[in-house]
């Protein structure tokens, strides 16, 4: 979001939200007034109602959708996000649950269509092994660094203690 | 030497950052790579928008590619992109087919009786669920098709003449070169 292009940056939000403003002004207001009598039902209601048979469709629904990554505000995951493409998404989402898919064909048939990307986590393949193990990497170079230092640190203080007398100076090391 | 070895860590992730905001200033971080590219186009069937009652195909418009541009009238962005169509549309050679994205029929046509109207034939998703098959996740895009219903190039954001005549002529040409 940071970056710095800005011609289409508000390809969808924008829009989205305007074009019923223009559609339906009078309903809008009407919708205003009572969105203000009613904050909490209102919030509730923001995501639409899906006709789940039972809970367990209703979990499952909800443990897939934050899997799931809307591409239009790309920090949000689709059970989150009001976008108008997070809407259509989640519907695709339920309808293919009806249709008795399984997690994995409906998470395959989205990275089909907007590749990894979608995927709230990275997968763990051969171009994302740097991804997954980078910091581990890091941390291990940093480590052995530490443990070289110390080592080196040791080993001067283990000379001086063999040789109180001689004060010398040592080499910068010991500085920082 | 050791002495300087702090400074050189500080210039690494100097040079480390600055990369980053070089990077992001020559890409969109909101764009994300299509991976259908050189893959076949979805099977889609939709009506057209000035006749609902006809329908096109994906099987009715092989043997000669087109550039499906992605445009709906809540767009701002495709009102950006809109005159460079206008312009070059015709000259492209390719037919550009419009693909009006999520949108009242009524809008859309108003909205090309004002800007006027660059597209050899409009088709309107209403729904937009054939959308998700193309990996649509705004407006405008643009997809490249090829004579065989391959998609050969996609594009995100709108077209101006730079991405003409970068990216999209040299993309025609390299389906003329093909199929002459």
């Amino acid at each position: 979001m940071l970056s710095g292009r800005s011609a289409p940056r508000a390809r969808f939000s924008l829009a989205t939200v305007a074009s019923p403003f223009r559609a339906q002004g009078a309903l809008l207001r009407f919708l205003l007034v009572a969105l203000l009598a009613f904050t909490g039902v209102a919030h509730s209601q923001a995501i639409q109602p899906l006709p789940f048979k039972n809970h367990a469709e209703k979990v499952r629904f909800q443990h897939l959708t934050r899997q799931l990554r809307c591409l239009v505000c790309q920090n949000e995951t689709i059970a989150d996000s009001n976008a108008e493409l997070a809407r259509d998404l989640r519907l695709d989402v339920f309808q293919q649950m009806q249709q008795g898919r399984s997690d994995k064909q409906i998470k395959q048939y989205l990275v089909a269509r907007y590749s990894d990307f979608v995927l709230y986590d990275p997968p763990l393949q051969a171009d994302t092994l740097l991804l997954w193990f980078g910091p581990l990497l890091i941390l291990l170079a940093g480590g052995a660094v530490v443990v070289m230092a110390i080592r080196k640190r040791s080993r001067d203080a283990g000379i001086t203690a063999q040789a109180p007398a001689v004060q010398t100076p040592t080499d910068n090391e010991d500085d920082w | 030497m050791s002495r300087l070895l702090p400074l050189f860590g500080f210039m690494l992730l100097v040079g480390l950052f600055g990369f980053g905001i070089w990077w992001n200033t020559q890409h969109d971080q909101n764009e994300v790579p299509s991976p259908l590219i050189n893959k076949p186009a979805p099977a889609f069937v939709l009506p057209k928008l000035d006749d609902p009652t006809q329908t096109v195909s994906k099987a009715s418009l092989l043997g000669k590619p087109y550039l499906l541009n992605v445009f709906a009238s809540w767009c701002i962005a495709c009102g950006e992109e809109h005159p460079t169509l206008m312009a070059e549309g015709s000259q492209l050679g390719v037919l550009l087919l419009g693909y009006d994205y999520k949108d009242a029929p009524d809008d859309a046509k108003n909205w090309l009786r004002e800007h006027g109207n660059p597209y050899g034939m409009v088709i309107a998703d209403r729904p937009g669920r054939t959308a998700i098959d193309f990996g649509v996740y705004g407006a405008p895009e643009s997809f490249l098709i090829d004579a065989k219903g391959v998609i050969r190039y996609k594009h995100i954001g709108p077209i101006t003449p730079e991405v003409i005549s970068k990216e999209l002529k040299p993309a025609i040409a390299a389906l003329r070169k093909e199929s002459p």
